[in-house]
């Protein structure tokens, strides 16, 4: 195996490019597939794997443990019929939406500086949606029987109650969940052929080549290429918006004072984009760092998410303001006391930090200084990252803890198993993070050779 | 009892802080539960804690079968797996009457402090599973109590006495005969003077009539009698009164003022159906009677009083005899401090002179009794509202002192052979006698005993006893009113009843029980024999067998001097647990997990004080204190207990067992440690001490104002009668019936719908047991209620409203509503939960999967949900509890209140193999059978001549919540009081608000 | 550069990639059917019995009232298994001594239950009243097929829910008059709709909305 080091660009990308200068195809695409390929894996490669591989026996201890014991092993009680579970199911569908966004959305509308991130941002949202998959299906008594949910004819005569919100997001999920695997897979079967070919060991020829299927890259090749990822491209935009206006149907459809709201869909998907920038900056960040890639992942597009981030925050703000306006307005004693309970109530400091972190915090986005300044960006990511989980918690369990009959009002606290589970998927996520980086070409090499200037110049000769 | 040492500071309560609070809230506004008021830590880790959790603990093998073997029944719910072969085992010989299937009802007696009050228990295959109120008896009139509807569960529980033990080794019945035979002999020189039977209070006229019969041919042997809760003080206030020991009869609805000196008529003793019947008979606007009580400690009484003062025992002592000065009972030294609540509470009573009533109660000292009797008598209500009848319980009414000197000889070595026979004098006797100590030094102790309990644990001879259920026997009510006690099924733990162990000590050691009984009867009963005994049997009474009324005279009697000397120290106050009662329910799961009914405390005691005290003392609730008097000490968690008389510290004593059974062990603390022979249910001049411990207790329910809400709806007669529609405008309207997006869901043959009347409602919780033995409802434990997790399907809802010292306090059963437009339906995903052509809400555990999302859609949260195995699956003696009639609820499903769908189908099947509609009342559901208010109907709201139908049309009906446009079938009426027009409540002017 | 594959995968994958979406529909057809198969449903198999008591000697040949045995069926939920008496009844003269009869014959000397196995087993959450079928002129034999043609009883019907709704949607192709309900091989004089309409009619049978109600059955 050939450990020659790829060439590296000696000037820093300018600002504003998207794109170090001086790559050509062939340097270009060494670099990008020798990180899968030839190049030594890093230490901080191991060290992460190793913490995904841990957290994730944490996890598949906790699940074991739950099905022996049953649901009760979490802090969820009456009045507090969901706590982490859903929380953590619309936390992590949230993280995913980036993902598609950025593939689907910014591909149709021809944004090439999405080239580089939309790779690891659609692993990105594959793993977290299979991370989100986990918990409606173990948070309910009855795990194994969950396929009730989905119509079959069956000897019983029965069907699922179509009525319900859970339902639809049995279908909103699934269906997003194969949409963005299949746009994923797609759109990696040129780069996995150029693995294929450079690849040395016969392993991973066949590896490769078999999940290449066969690709070889004529015209034809591409052409159906071009149609179908176009094809996913457009199926998975409307997703983008479905699936988490889905979800917030499971609480908008609810009577709850705090989930009974119309402004929830917009709200939510407008969150879940919000969530998903704040991930892709979390990866993004350390990941260009350990394996260099400042060429490729540039200050261009920190600069976009972070005003992506900013404008989002604001739309949430908004979000914020409408649900305390409509409780004053509304005049409905419980709607009323919905939100002065999330502001003064036992749960005074979640709601109180929310805001900091969602609303606040971002407005540092303002300042190019602040947007240019990596360790600021990562802190500023993170900040989200645990304001959307902390506005999940304000949602789910501040509105179910105190409605209607004062007698009924209860507490609840996530146990040591809603934790462990909580951090036994994240451990899910980073493992199979890892092994797509380690692996898989994180960045779209076929991509960033169309931003090459080469491939202009080709451009301009076929016109001519 | 264990304490989790808690390092946190304990920031207290600062009610200083609370007052001012609640100074800020008016109108209509309930106050709320001090720490929440105040928001305190404390309030906010309240269940935040992270406690011992058992049931989290690791899988060890036991759970792990457990497990397993539910998980193979899950499997079957599946539909997809093969179910195991069984088999059928038909009788060999059929016997009459049983068809499988079919419930055969049989009527019997329930014991409650030796007295009887008649019940129908209901057996399947001869198996009994429910028990409830006969209406023929004169002591339940077909209600019951939670005692009543718990007793079925000590019956098949498991850790009751099984055997005949001799010091450990089992031995044969026979064995125990040929002791008893030897002790005879050595007894029959000397006349019996080495021999002593106790017993508890004994009504039962076979056994007085046995134990007569020992005594008269062993002359100087002695029996005595000790009940915890012993009437003493009732019979000595009639001997101080009248001169003579007799049991007092009250007519509560005949009387239209009834002034309670801490008497809880409504909440405890042996005729409390009976009373809370006749009371709430009077309970309606047009003919509503006034109820005024002054208690130390709050009860279920004290609740449902138009005019209520909490005071000091020493207070009701002397507020009884301004009282007394007042309505003209002469001989009285009116030295008593002028009292305008006095005054006009007299002057009320005399304005209903005749058809008026003044009840003291069991804690009181005889001169109170003596005062009440007075009263009434110069009231003129004697042979009205009040009537007197001689003991049923024919043993000397001063037990404490025939205890003392039993112990006294027992410690003199003079008692050569005890036998004991029920109760539990090791654990409950007053702690100075110790008598634990004494009776060791007896020779031979020979128990009978139900459980093998810390008396057990003293003596030679241990005799499995039998449970009521399972035994011949006989007893009177207070009246006087003979229960024969015939068995449902033979003993479980083959255990003897007193009768046989008393037939020992006769000429014929060998009798049963039935003939024993049968035999007493013979040539008693009018008539026929053989028809009057079948008769008596039937009915569960026998025919004229109450006392006739005895002619009474009051006799000037002095007055106790404490009545003018106020004790300014704390008084430490002894009262029986709402729920395990004087320990003898304390290895009932159902009971130990029942809230109780003022404080919603479940599995512990508390050391009960006015929010005044805790200030003075700076502790709060869950403080741990120290409790010291007379050199004893005990250590107990702090309940704040808003209406507590300030300076009074109450403990229920039935907790700290230390051999109770695996349920009692463990919960609560040893109030009896700390109670004497002189001061059994007050004692002045406690010594309290402020540890730095906190002890978590499990409480159902924390918030206790109604935030402005109106779920209570609470209006006085004269404000209603003026204007019916005041009820009404307490809360938002409904929407109107089109303002839904829902189609109109057809109407069945049936429309079931349910009233409960707030106003006869007195919070006795009869209902939340009735429903948990009907429905097999499964106890969760304590570490679970903490979580809020309780599984009742019936909750009362207590709230509070005005002062913090003297608030009025209101209850509310919650369960089901049953909406038309439930929101719970909407969201099941797999159609669980869908509603039925009748109205009804059905639950179906088989189609559950538990995603929860219709309990977080219910605005009433009356779901229950299975977050762990709760029921039992293995343990065969605790299946046979569950009624077959109704699914056991396995791990991970929603359960609720059904509307008894299981009566439902029955009384339906009758009518339509009749071809006739099902009538009114046909259905009665649990609760509604259980309540000795009748303050639930359940019927056809289709049908506007049904008892339901007419209740729902009274004005002051109105549904829970129905602004959600839920349209509930369940509806309340709501509660009325009447207050004295001299005494107008601070406020009477918001009455008329909103 | 040298092929890595031969020709042949093309097609190979593309048969796998199809053929994927064809082996999953058979694994799920595959799994339904087992789950309706008399294996799971144990429909139509006949059981061994500690006394090979035969219906189609006792009912067909011998013409014996099914209410002679299961005597509780007008009257209770549980139409029940005849006590060891009924036998005895009959078999004290006839067969007294017949070997096959031993059974029965230690069963009332011993005093102990003959430990018939259950044919119709309905799972626990379950509640069937039979007293309530039989009055409202469903058959014997329509649930439990031609017992006077089974030398061992075997499970008629699948027993599963959706066998169970058939019926409770639409009564009326299953009412017999009252006279037809304990007969074998009962033939409707005239046409079979009217009649249960008929029927449905004179028994007041309440409409499918409330016999489909989840609580007729579960509690």
């Amino acid at each position: 195996m050939s450990t020659a080091e790829p060439p590296h660009s000696e000037q820093k990308p300018a600002t504003g490019a998207i794109l170090a200068p001086g790559y050509t195809f062939t340097t270009l695409t060494d670099k990008l597939a020798s990180i899968a390929l030839s190049r030594r894996t890093p230490k901080s490669w191991f060290f992460g794997a190793a913490v995904g591989f841990v957290l994730t026996m944490v996890l598949l201890a906790t699940i074991t443990h739950l099905v022996f014991k049953g649901v009760g092993i979490f802090g969820v009680n009456v009045p507090v019929g969901w706590g982490f579970d859903i929380l953590n199911f619309v936390w992590w569908i949230g993280i995913g939406h980036a993902g598609t966004l950025i593939s689907a959305i910014l591909l149709l509308l021809r944004q090439p500086w999405r080239n580089s991130i939309n790779r690891f941002a659609e692993a990105m949202t594959i793993f977290a949606v299979s991370c989100a998959g986990l918990y409606p299906l173990l948070h309910t008594g009855r795990p194994w029987l969950d396929y009730w949910l989905v119509p079959y004819p069956n000897t019983m005569g029965m069907w699922p109650n179509f009525r319900s919100p859970l339902i639809w997001d049995v279908f909103a999920v699934t269906t997003y969940a194969t949409v963005s695997l299949l746009f994923w897979y797609v759109g990696m079967i040129p780069d996995l052929a150029t693995l294929r070919d450079r690849a040395k060991a016969l392993w991973a020829k066949m590896l490769y080549g078999m999940l290449a299927m066969g690709w070889r890259g004529s015209a034809r090749h591409w052409h159906r290429y071009e149609t179908a990822s176009l094809l996913l491209a457009g199926l998975a935009t409307p997703l983008v918006i479905s699936v988490h206006t889905v979800v917030s149907f499971d609480f908008a459809a609810g009577i709850v004072p705090g989930w009974h709201a119309t402004i929830f869909p917009p709200y939510f998907v407008a969150g879940a984009i919000y969530a998903g920038f704040a991930m892709v900056l979390t990866l993004a960040i350390p990941l260009r760092k350990i394996y260099g890639l400042e060429d490729f992942i540039t200050m261009k597009h920190l600069d976009n998410m972070a005003k992506i981030l900013l404008a989002t925050s604001l739309i949430v703000a908004y979000g914020y303001a409408v649900e305390a306006f409509m409780a004053f307005y509304s005049g409905n004693v419980y709607e009323r006391y919905m939100m002065w309970n999330r502001a003064t109530g036992p749960y005074k400091h979640m709601y109180w930090a929310l805001i900091f972190c969602n609303v606040l915090a971002p407005q540092m986005m303002w300042f190019r200084k602040l947007r240019h300044s990596i360790p600021a960006l990562f802190v500023m990511a993170m900040i989200v990252n645990v304001g959307m989980w902390l506005e999940r918690y304000v949602i789910i369990v501040v509105s179910l803890s105190r409605d209607f009959l004062p007698s009924s009002w209860g507490l609840y606290k996530g146990t040591v198993f809603d934790w462990s589970m909580f951090l036994g998927s994240i451990g899910l996520f980073i493992a199979l993070l890892f092994l797509f980086i380690r692996l898989l070409p994180m960045i779209s090499i076929f991509e960033m050779r169309v931003i090459l200037p080469e491939a202009k110049v080709e451009a301009k000769e076929e016109q001519a | 009892m264990k304490f989790t040492v808690d390092s946190r500071r304990s920031t207290g309560v600062d009610i200083g802080a609370a007052r001012t609070k609640l100074g800020e809230l008016h109108g209509r506004e309930y106050w709320r539960s001090l720490e929440e008021l105040l928001e305190t830590d404390d309030f906010r880790e309240h269940l935040h804690r992270e406690f011992r959790v058992p049931i989290d603990s690791g899988v060890d093998r036991r759970e792990l079968l457990t497990l397993m073997g539910a998980s193979i029944a899950l499997a079957g719910l599946t539909g997809c797996t093969r179910q195991p072969t069984e088999r059928i085992y038909p009788y060999v010989k059929p016997p009459e009457e049983i068809v499988p299937g079919e419930p055969l009802f049989y009527a019997t007696a329930h014991l409650h402090e030796g007295y009887a009050r008649g019940v129908l228990a209901k057996s399947y295959e001869g198996r009994p599973i429910k028990v409830d109120g006969n209406d023929l008896h004169p002591a339940s009139l077909g209600g019951s109590d939670v005692f009543a509807q718990a007793s079925i569960l000590n019956m098949y529980d498991p850790d009751r006495s099984q055997t005949l033990t001799e010091r450990g080794q089992i031995r044969p019945w026979s064995a125990l005969l040929a002791a008893v035979k030897l002790t005879l002999e050595q007894e029959r020189p000397r006349r019996g003077s080495g021999l002593r039977f106790l017993t508890t209070t004994v009504t039962s006229p076979t056994l007085q009539a046995q134990i007569a019969a020992v005594l008269a041919e062993l002359p100087d042997a002695k029996w005595i009698a000790w009940e915890p809760t012993g009437r003493e003080n009732v019979f000595a206030g009639t001997k101080l009164a009248f001169g003579q020991e007799l049991q007092p009869v009250y007519a509560f609805d005949k009387a239209d003022v009834v002034l309670s000196l801490e008497a809880d008529f409504l909440g405890s003793g042996p005729s409390m159906p009976r009373h809370v019947r006749d009371f709430v008979s009077r309970r309606r606007a047009e003919t509503m009677n006034r109820l005024y009580v002054v208690e130390s400690t709050p009860t279920l009484t004290g609740a449902r009083a138009d005019h209520r003062r909490p005071l000091t025992p020493a207070a009701i002592e002397s507020f009884a005899a301004s009282v007394a000065a007042g309505v003209g009972v002469g001989g009285i030294s009116a030295g008593a401090p002028a009292d305008a609540f006095a005054d006009a509470v007299a002057a009320d009573l005399k304005s209903h002179a005749g058809a008026s009533l003044v009840v003291a109660g069991e804690t009181q000292p005889p001169a109170v009794h003596a005062l009440a009797h007075a009263m009434n008598a110069a009231l003129g209500n004697v042979g009205k509202t009040v009537r007197y009848v001689g003991s049923a319980a024919d043993t000397p009414a001063a037990q404490t002192a025939a205890l003392a000197e039993l112990v006294g000889e027992m410690a003199d070595g003079r008692v050569s052979t005890l036998v004991i026979l029920g109760g539990n004098p090791a654990f409950n006797t007053p702690a100075d006698l110790d008598f634990g100590k004494a009776m060791q030094k007896v020779g031979l102790r020979i128990r009978l005993g139900l459980y093998n309990d810390e008396t057990s644990r003293l003596c030679h001879w241990n005799v499995a006893e039998a449970h009521a259920l399972e035994s011949w026997s006989d007893a009177r009510a207070e009246d006087g009113t003979v229960t024969i006690l015939q068995p449902l099924i033979a003993p479980l733990f083959s255990g003897k009843t007193a009768h046989e162990l008393l037939a020992a000590f006769s000429a014929e050691p060998e009798k049963s029980a039935h003939d024993i009984v049968r035999d007493q009867w013979r040539g008693k009963l009018p008539g026929d024999f053989e028809a009057a005994w079948q008769k008596s049997l039937h009915d569960g009474l026998v025919d004229g067998s109450a006392f006739p009324s005895r002619p009474v005279a009051v006799r000037s009697f002095p007055l106790d001097p404490r009545a003018s000397t106020l004790d300014p120290s704390l008084t430490l106050l002894f009262r029986p647990d709402p729920t395990i009662w004087d320990g003898s329910y304390a290895n009932n799961g159902w009971l130990q997990e029942l809230a109780k009914p003022m404080t919603k405390l479940t599995w512990d005691n508390a050391a009960l004080m006015a929010p005044a005290t805790a200030e003075k003392l700076g502790v709060t609730t869950e403080d741990v204190v120290e409790l010291s008097f007379a050199g004893r000490r005990v250590e107990a968690p702090v309940w704040v207990m808003p209406g507590q008389a300030e300076g009074c510290v109450t403990i229920h004593f039935g907790y700290g067992r230390t051999r109770g059974g695996r349920v009692a062990d463990g919960t609560g603390f040893n109030a009896y440690a700390l109670r004497e022979s002189r001061t059994l249910w007050a004692a002045p001049g406690v010594e309290i001490r402020k540890t730095l411990r906190r002890y978590p207790l499990a409480t159902t329910q924390h918030q206790h104002s109604m935030e402005g809400r109106a779920p209570v709806r609470a209006v006085t007669a004269a404000a209603y009668l003026e204007n019916p529609g005041v009820v009404a405008h307490m809360g938002e309207p409904p929407p109107g019936p089109h303002d839904t997006m829902y189609p109109q869901l057809p109407r069945g043959s049936y429309a079931w719908g349910m009233a409960i009347d707030l106003s006869t409602c007195v919070g006795c919780n009869a209902c939340v047991i009735a429903c948990q033995s009907e429905n097999n409802i499964p106890i969760v434990g304590k570490e679970q209620v903490q979580r809020g997790r309780a599984m009742q399907w019936i909750r009362i809802d207590r709230y509070y409203k005005g002062s913090l010292d003297a608030p009025e306090t209101f209850h509310q059963p919650v369960t089901c509503m049953h909406c038309e437009n439930a929101p719970c339906e909407v969201v099941c995903p797999v159609n669980a939960t869908v509603h039925s052509a009748e109205g009804l809400n059905q639950m179906v555990y088989n189609r559950c999967v538990g995603t929860r999302y219709c309990s977080n859609n219910c605005p009433y949260k009356v779901r229950r949900f299975n977050f762990f195995l709760y029921s039992d699956f293995t343990t065969e003696i605790k299946k046979m509890v569950n009624n077959p009639e109704v699914t056991v609820r396995s791990r991970g499903v929603m359960e609720k209140c059904s509307y008894c769908v299981q009566r439902i189908n029955r009384a339906r099947y009758a009518a339509e193999k009749e071809n006739r509609p099902i009538k009114d009342g046909e259905i009665v559901t649990a609760c509604e059978q259980a309540c000795p208010a009748r303050a639930i109907t359940f019927g056809n709201v289709d049908d506007p001549e049904s008892r339901v139908s007419r209740a729902k049309a009274e004005k002051r009906g109105y549904g829970l919540l129905v602004e959600l446009g839920t349209r509930p079938r369940t509806s309340y009426l709501a509660s009325l009081s009447n207050p004295s027009p001299a005494l107008a409540p601070a406020e009477e002017p918001e009455k008329h608000k909103a | 550069m040298a092929q890595i594959f031969h020709r042949s995968t093309n097609t190979v994958s593309r048969v796998s990639v199809f053929g994927a979406v064809f082996f999953l529909g058979l694994l799920l057809w595959l799994f339904d059917a087992l789950n309706r198969s008399p294996y799971t449903t144990q429909q139509g198999v006949a059981r061994v019995q500690p006394v090979q008591f035969s219906h189609q000697h006792h009912v067909g040949a011998m013409g014996i009232d099914c209410r002679y045995c299961h005597t509780t069926v007008e009257r209770a939920s549980f139409a029940n298994i005849p006590p060891t008496k009924t036998c005895m009844n009959c078999h004290t003269q006839i067969w007294a001594q017949s070997p096959e009869l031993e059974p029965v014959r230690e069963s009332w000397r011993t005093d102990a239950s003959i430990p018939w196995v259950k044919v119709y087993d309905l799972p626990d959450y379950v509640y069937f009243n039979h007293s309530i079928h039989v009055a409202k002129g469903v058959g014997c034999e329509t649930c439990h097929g031609r017992v006077d043609r089974m030398p061992l009883v075997s499970q008629h019907p699948t027993l599963q829910m959706a066998w169970c709704l058939d019926c409770h949607r639409e009564p009326e192709k299953n009412l017999r008059p009252r006279d037809a309900i304990f007969t074998m091989g009962y033939v409707p004089a005239g046409n079979p709709e009217e009649i249960g309409k008929k029927l449905a009619a004179e028994y007041k049978i309440r409409p499918p909305m409330e016999l489909t109600d989840c609580t007729t059955c579960h509690r």
